[in-house]
């Protein structure tokens, strides 16, 4: 739907303009404040420019910590999503069952809920079970909603696989396995993917949720939240924030373009 | 040999009887027909025969194994899709070549064969498209080459013609009998065309409300009808009350009399005759069709187009041969 008959009027497009700069511009700041040679306050503009806080960032164990606890959490909560989300995709596709719609609400529901609720809801829940605060508490916390996004766009593509195709399988031989591998796989490939990258990227910058699920851990994120009320070496905490952005949003760029090449292969099928 | 037996078969679901105790002997190499309405049943006892069904009661036998609780994919049968379901992230060749893929068979030999069985259908050369580029008809003769390749011992087709436009419909009625005939394979379809079953079967089981209302060859089906619902479903037959009936002389039951052996006038010595008043004329091409209303009655009759056609509300005299009139078991 694009009109290349009349451009917009002036006004809106300095509106649109001005609306862009207002969300992208601060995130500019962050960059430029990495390379600033005052290391206390924000002062603008930045009197001299270094690399130096690369190194001091590099040469710090708890960055280094709260980095690859992140990684570790996002990467198991994905990993566990992954596989839930696909089989209630599945389920919940390819069968009619009684509550099929109601199952299908309570999967999406805790990306709908703030994140304090399912915070609050898990903590208590835990402290309820005597589960003591770990790791894998983390994980789970970020798994109720990884399942949400992997599930969300698994959904969207089998219902695009007809029952028929997976018949047509079984009918020319393929177990159940080689059904899942040679067809429904493919099929479904490039949304797993899309979904996992999402996943991964939505549980690495997560606050909310880890604050009420983690103990004396720190992720990435909750770091750097830590790091802000301590002005020492402030600019350390840009570098790791520009890292975040490039982590974050390099797979969420690279999950945009898989899922609309997936659109046209699969429009091509009909 | 038998092919594909059915012994008291019914499949349930819940309430619907969609298959009640269904009773068929396929023939090896026969063409047979399953005709029916939608929700007749026909469907279901072919999804029966591939195994994505299972039977809430009788016995299933296919070439004499027992065939409860096989899996589809230890089936030595393979089905034509109604919607084709060809696999849109594969080419045409692997699409045909999936059967021996998923079998173990070594790529060049599959791919090979593959090759035969496009060229089998006449679409030598399209094996590098994508299900996406070819046309309805191309899509077809894919999902036929793809289930032949593996040789299947019964060939099962839902509705295979049914997406396709009347010219390439007739053309592939012919072609696949004539494919039929040279495999040897048995072939078993579903439709709801009566015509199409009319020309291609060896043998037509007529389904309604789940159970086989009468089975046999095509003549015996169009020309002896057993019940009413045949009568009517197949080649739209005029059907008679006992005692309209009784009235022309024959034992008081239901009966069948096909349009096309009325004629207009007193007919021969032995010829049957009663008389009515014409209610509606339409022109056919080759036909006029000409509506007669007769005690309460009625009843169509085919005239040729050369004969002169009785204006609406004009008294006719209709006769027709005695032993035209098909008398059903069914009772009154």
């Amino acid at each position: 739907m694009r009109s290349d008959r009349s451009s917009a009027p002036m006004s809106l497009k300095i509106t649109a303009a001005a609306g862009l700069l207002f969300m992208h511009l601060p995130i500019l700041l962050i960059f430029v404040y990495a390379f600033t040679t005052e290391e206390k306050s924000y002062q603008f503009p930045p009197p001299g420019f270094t690399l130096n806080w690369l190194a001091v960032a590099w040469n710090r164990p708890d960055v280094w910590a709260a980095l690859s606890l992140s990684v570790r959490v996002a990467s198991i909560a994905t990993a566990v999503a992954l596989v839930l989300g696909t089989l209630c995709a599945a389920a919940v596709s390819q069968t009619r069952f009684f509550g099929r719609e109601a199952i299908s609400l309570l999967v999406i529901l805790p990306i709908a809920l703030p994140g304090i609720i399912t915070g609050i809801a898990l903590r208590s829940a835990f402290s309820f079970a005597d589960i003591p605060f770990s790791f894998w508490t983390i994980v789970l916390g970020h798994a109720t909603f990884c399942v949400v996004v992997v599930y969300n766009n698994a959904v969207a593509r089998f219902r695009r696989i007809s029952g028929s195709m997976i018949e047509a399988s079984m009918d020319l031989g393929a177990d159940g396995f080689q059904t899942f591998r040679y067809v429904i796989l493919p099929n479904i490939g490039t949304a797993l993917l899309a979904g996992g990258m999402l996943a991964f990227a939505l549980s690495f910058d997560e606050v909310i949720v880890t604050t009420f699920t983690a103990g004396q851990q720190q992720t990435l994120p909750i770091w750097m939240l830590e790091e802000l009320v301590r002005p020492r070496q402030r600019p350390v905490t840009n570098v790791v924030a520009m890292v975040v952005v490039l982590v974050t949003f390099l797979p969420i760029l690279a999950a945009y373009y898989l899922t609309r090449e997936g659109d046209q292969i699969a429009g091509a099928g009909k | 040999m038998t092919a594909v037996l059915f012994e008291n078969v019914s499949r349930h679901f819940g309430a619907v009887r969609a298959v009640d105790s269904v009773n068929l002997a396929i023939a090896e190499g026969e063409f047979f027909a399953m005709l029916g309405p939608s929700g007749s049943g026909k469907t279901t006892c072919l999804r029966l025969m591939a195994g994505f069904e299972q039977p809430t009661g009788g016995h299933i036998e296919i070439f004499g194994e027992t065939a409860e609780g096989v899996p589809p994919y230890r089936r030595n049968v393979n089905t034509v899709f109604q919607d084709y379901a060809l696999f849109p992230h594969l080419s045409i060749l692997e699409n045909v070549a999936y059967g021996l893929m998923v079998r173990g068979i070594a790529k060049a030999e599959r791919l090979k064969a593959a090759e035969n069985a496009l060229a089998m259908v006449k679409l030598p050369g399209y094996g590098s498209r994508r299900p996406g580029q070819l046309s309805g008809g191309q899509r077809q003769r894919v999902a036929l080459a793809r289930a032949l390749v593996n040789r299947p011992r019964v060939l099962l087709l839902d509705e295979p013609l049914g997406a396709l436009d009347l010219k390439l419909r007739e053309q592939m009625q012919e072609e696949l009998k004539a494919l039929q005939k040279s495999l040897g394979i048995t072939f078993v379809f579903v439709t709801h065309d009566q015509g199409e079953a009319l020309s291609m079967a060896d043998r037509i089981a007529v389904f309604n409300e789940g159970r086989v209302q009468q089975l046999g060859t095509p003549e015996d089906v169009y020309k002896r009808p057993q019940t009413r619902f045949v009568a009517d479903f197949v080649g739209s037959s005029n059907v008679l009350a006992p005692s309209f009936v009784h009235s022309l002389g024959y034992p008081a039951r239901y009966a069948s009399l096909r349009p096309e052996a009325l004629a207009l006038g007193e007919g021969g010595s032995n010829a049957r005759r009663f008389s009515g008043t014409v209610v509606a004329t339409s022109f056919l091409g080759a036909t006029n069709r000409l509506t007669v209303e007769a005690a309460g009655t009625r009843i169509a009759a085919m005239l040729p187009a050369s004969a002169a056609v009785p204006p609406q509300g004009t008294g006719v005299t209709l006769s027709f041969a005695a032993e035209d009139l098909h008398l059903m078991d069914e009772a009154a």
